[in-house]
């Protein structure tokens, strides 16, 4: 096999890992749930099982041992002599996740993790406690590549030059697919052979007994040949034939001990020498062998070819699939595709949306008339091609659920380091994101999610003098809603105390002393950069990142994060997605000549701008009166460089959301329409430019900017926006 | 014309590595990922061998050999089972069951391709 080849072979074998972790998981959480079967169990120990296995041909022997141990614990579940007790499933839990680790290890050839040898003692330790557990019956050698390490190691040195070899087969050999002649063409071709048939008296014809095989052979050979080279070839059928295998002197004394070499040289049998040629020739699959009962015709032809005749003797009944791992059918009806192709699609329908609303605006412009068969093509051309963009980013999309698996594995970790009891809970985990979302919310759904654990549940004690059960649940869970995705992660824990919230943002200067907060707006403070409830760094939170790093993450996905808190009931933080990063809703408006896009998640709402209620506070710092709120206001045009003072007259504001949870104002000159764009990112030309997330090209070939208020708002006045040469 | 094998196995990887190897010395390989799906290929086919894991979904290695060795045009064809497991009572139930011979994993590819010109002359 080609090294490229192996190379591609090692590829597949880790994407099958993973699928096999996620059959794993999925099998491990019906054991703890306790609605296990036996394909339950047969689940988890195949998936460790098919691990093992290529992970030996690759020679990985870190996994392979790992893995080895780990199937012998599960052997023994599988048996039934181990029960799937909570400790236990908790227990091949950890073990899992330390397989995924090795797995990883492996793959990018790192060093191997901590081997995770407490929980395999543990694991084995329950197995030496089981009532009948016996040694371990499995023998694998995680060596490489290697052939059979159970071939019998044959001490018979060699140099013994001759052998003779009685051999009579019995009914098994035939039945189970094996072949004299085949044998006597192998023992052939290790050196010179005297083949000598041994016929009974009377062949018996009767049907009956056609099956019953009555041929035997005396074969000597000569040659530069082991015993082992000899038993090697009759590996595969010592349990299903008389055998003698003796050097050419012991057997020519007529010693031998066995009962073959008596029946076979009984007074009646009648001897027939065969030259190696003939046997050669016999085992030749042309020429199908007339003294192989058993044989038909049909198991030697050399080629696929249509049955005969339907047989009705065909499949049994297939055993109802138990597993909850995808039907095969439906495996097979997938195909795997490299992601740069992918994107190369996704980028070339961006160019065809943009073409398509550029060719939708001169025919506009050159003035005809609805209704006309330009326009009716137009209309198709349009739908055709937002159904073609849909349908690419649908190849991009991919099910939440090995994130949401990988966040099983940080409840389990995080809940053990405080010495809590928390369950996750997932649903729809089906639910599809694009792929880049997916990883990119790895990150600030861990952090969450290990909040949620650390400050959100309490402990069993206080859980259980709430007259809660000890175990505290956290719910993940994934939807699709109005054309984006929500995800939401709920936990059943104390609710925020928003007293203490209140104090510590007091304390910090996050807000006055005397303020007046809503609730929703004391649940806010959370986000706010630097702010943490944590009195002393656990091992969890104190890694320097706030819930304002989590905000940020988000929203630099295009998404929006709320929260909302019962006290003893428990919090729900709500993340809402778009369900592609490759197109944006944006609002199109015009500030100062130039066209820009405001993202369309942070917009709040639209409003016209009157001079009454512009509130000037110090020397150059304004703020809009909008129903009784202040909120920060800024000219667009003058924040971007694009004019010095803001021109007289009415103008519109467009009210945004801030990471900080708090509004600005935006100053434009007009909204022009709000339309899907698609995003084109300038990092890679112009590096990061403050207050600008990306750009787009709209119908009329132009480039326009589509903005980051929060980030625009943030940053000082002076921007880098003079150094990008606009189309408007 | 190079030999037709059926290589029934739940693993890609080992099927990919039954298959390449096979290939590379000019063998037809057909994959199926359990002994359901393999039956299902050998309906309108009949391989010079069949190479079979034991551990599968919806039907295992033996129940799978049972079943080809219950059709009369199967009943010769060679069935070679390859497993990790080399335990004598596993080797006897696989003989039971009506297997020709056995290949442990992993394989050396010329081991394998070795075994597979054996089995089938």
């Amino acid at each position: 096999m080609s090294i490229d080849a192996m190379t591609e072979i090692r590829a597949s074998f880790f994407v099958e890992c993973e699928e096999l972790m996620e059959s794993l998981h999925d099998a491990l959480a019906i054991l703890d749930a306790g609605d296990g079967t036996d394909e339950t169990v047969n689940v988890v120990f195949r998936a460790v099982h098919s691990i093992k296995g290529g992970a030996g041909a690759f020679g990985l022997d870190a996994l392979v041992g790992f893995a080895h141990r780990l199937e012998t614990v599960l052997d023994e579940l599988r048996a039934g002599r181990l029960d799937p007790t909570p400790g236990a499933v908790r227990l091949f839990f950890q073990a899992a996740d330390m397989l995924h680790d090795h797995i990883r290890a492996a793959q990018s050839q790192d060093a191997p993790p901590p081997t995770g040898e407490d929980v395999l003692r543990a694991l084995e330790g329950l197995m030496q406690a089981a009532p009948q557990a016996e040694p371990e019956a499995v023998d694998f050698t995680p060596t490489g590549l290697s052939f059979d390490p159970m071939l019998p190691q044959w001490t018979t040195p060699p140099g013994t030059s001759e052998w003779t070899i009685r051999f009579r087969p019995h009914a098994g050999l035939y039945r189970s697919g094996n072949e004299a002649l085949l044998i006597l063409r192998a023992l052939a071709g290790l050196g010179d052979t005297h083949t000598t048939c041994i016929v009974p008296p009377a062949l018996a014809l009767d049907p009956a007994t056609a099956e019953q095989p009555q041929l035997g052979w005396i074969i000597t050979l000569t040659g530069d040949v082991s015993e082992a080279d000899i038993r090697e070839i009759f590996d595969f059928v010592t349990d299903v034939c008389d055998l003698d295998i003796s050097p050419a002197d012991d057997a020519a004394d007529g010693s031998a001990t066995d009962g073959v070499a008596a029946a076979m040289a009984s007074p009646d049998a009648i001897p027939f020498r065969l030259a190696p040629d003939s046997i050669v020739a016999a085992a030749n699959h042309d020429d199908p062998p007339a003294t192989s009962p058993g044989v038909g015709e049909a198991g030697l032809a050399p080629e696929l070819q249509p049955p005969p005749a339907p047989s009705n003797a065909a499949a049994p009944a297939p055993a109802q699939p138990a597993s909850p791992k995808a039907e095969p059918d439906a495996a097979a009806a997938t195909i795997r595709v490299d992601l740069d192709r992918v994107d190369r699609l996704v980028n070339l329908v961006g160019e065809l949306v943009i073409n398509q609303a550029m060719l939708a605006q001169s025919v506009t412009e050159a003035g005809m008339a609805e209704n006309t068969a330009v326009m009716n093509g137009l209309e198709e051309f349009m739908m055709l091609t937002r159904d073609i963009q849909d349908g690419v980013m649908m190849i991009r999309a991919q099910p939440v659920k090995p994130l949401f698996q990988r966040m099983a594995r940080i409840v389990r970790e995080a809940s053990t380091g405080v010495a809590k009891q928390v369950r996750l809970r997932t649903e729809g985990d089906q639910t599809e994101v694009d792929k880049t979302v997916i990883e990119r919310l790895s990150d600030p759904l861990t952090h969450m999610i290990r909040n949620s654990v650390d400050h959100g549940i309490e402990t069993p004690a206080r859980r259980l003098a709430a007259g809660k059960p000890a175990e505290g649940v956290i719910t993940l869970s994934a939807s699709h809603r109005a054309g984006r995705v929500l995800i939401e992660i709920c936990d059943d824990g104390a609710g925020i105390d928003r007293a203490r919230v209140r104090d510590i943002a007091v304390a910090r200067g996050l807000i006055a002393a005397d303020a007046q907060l809503t609730e929703a707006e004391v649940d806010n403070l959370l986000f706010l950069p630097g702010f943490s409830t944590a009195s002393q760094v656990s091992a969890l939170s104190g890694r320097g990142v706030g819930m304002d790093v989590v905000k940020r993450a988000i929203t630099a996905l295009g998404g929006r994060v709320a929260i909302a808190s019962e006290p003893g009931v428990g919090t729900k933080f709500s993340i809402s997605l778009p369900l592609t990063l490759a197109v944006l809703d944006g609002m199109v408006v015009r500030v100062a000549d130039q066209t820009l896009v405001v993202p369309l998640s942070s917009i709040v709402e639209t409003a016209t701008l009157t001079p009454q209620a512009i509130r000037r506070i110090g020397r150059s710092a304004e703020v809009l009166h909008i129903r009784g709120d202040l909120v920060p206001l800024f000219d667009l045009g003058a924040r971007l460089g694009f004019r010095q003072a803001r021109a007289a007259g009415d103008r519109v504001v467009i009210l945004t959301t801030q990471e900080d949870g708090g509004r600005a104002a935006l100053i434009v000159d007009a909204i022009m329409e709000q339309r899907q764009v698609v995003i084109k990112g300038l990092s890679r030309n112009y590096g990061r430019v403050p207050g600008v997330a990306a750009a787009t090209i709209l119908g009329d070939g132009k480039v326009a900017l589509i903005l980051d208020p929060s980030d625009l708002t943030r940053s000082s006045p002076q921007t880098a926006i003079d150094a990008i040469p606009l189309a408007g | 014309m190079g030999l037709n094998i059926l290589a029934v196995d739940d693993s890609r990887t080992m099927r990919d590595m039954v298959r390449l190897t096979l290939a590379s010395v000019g063998m037809n390989v057909t994959v199926a990922e359990d002994g359901v799906h393999g039956l299902e290929l050998l309906e309108g086919s009949l391989p010079d061998a069949i190479i079979s894991d034991i551990n599968m979904p919806r039907l295992d290695g033996f129940g799978f050999i049972r079943a080809v060795r219950g059709i009369d045009r199967l009943r010769a064809v060679p069935i070679l089972v390859l497993t990790t497991e080399s335990a004598p009572e596993l080797r006897a139930r696989a003989r039971d069951a009506g297997a020709t011979g056995w290949i442990v994993k992993p394989f050396d590819p010329r081991k394998l391709v070795h075994t597979v010109q054996l089995v089938t002359g």
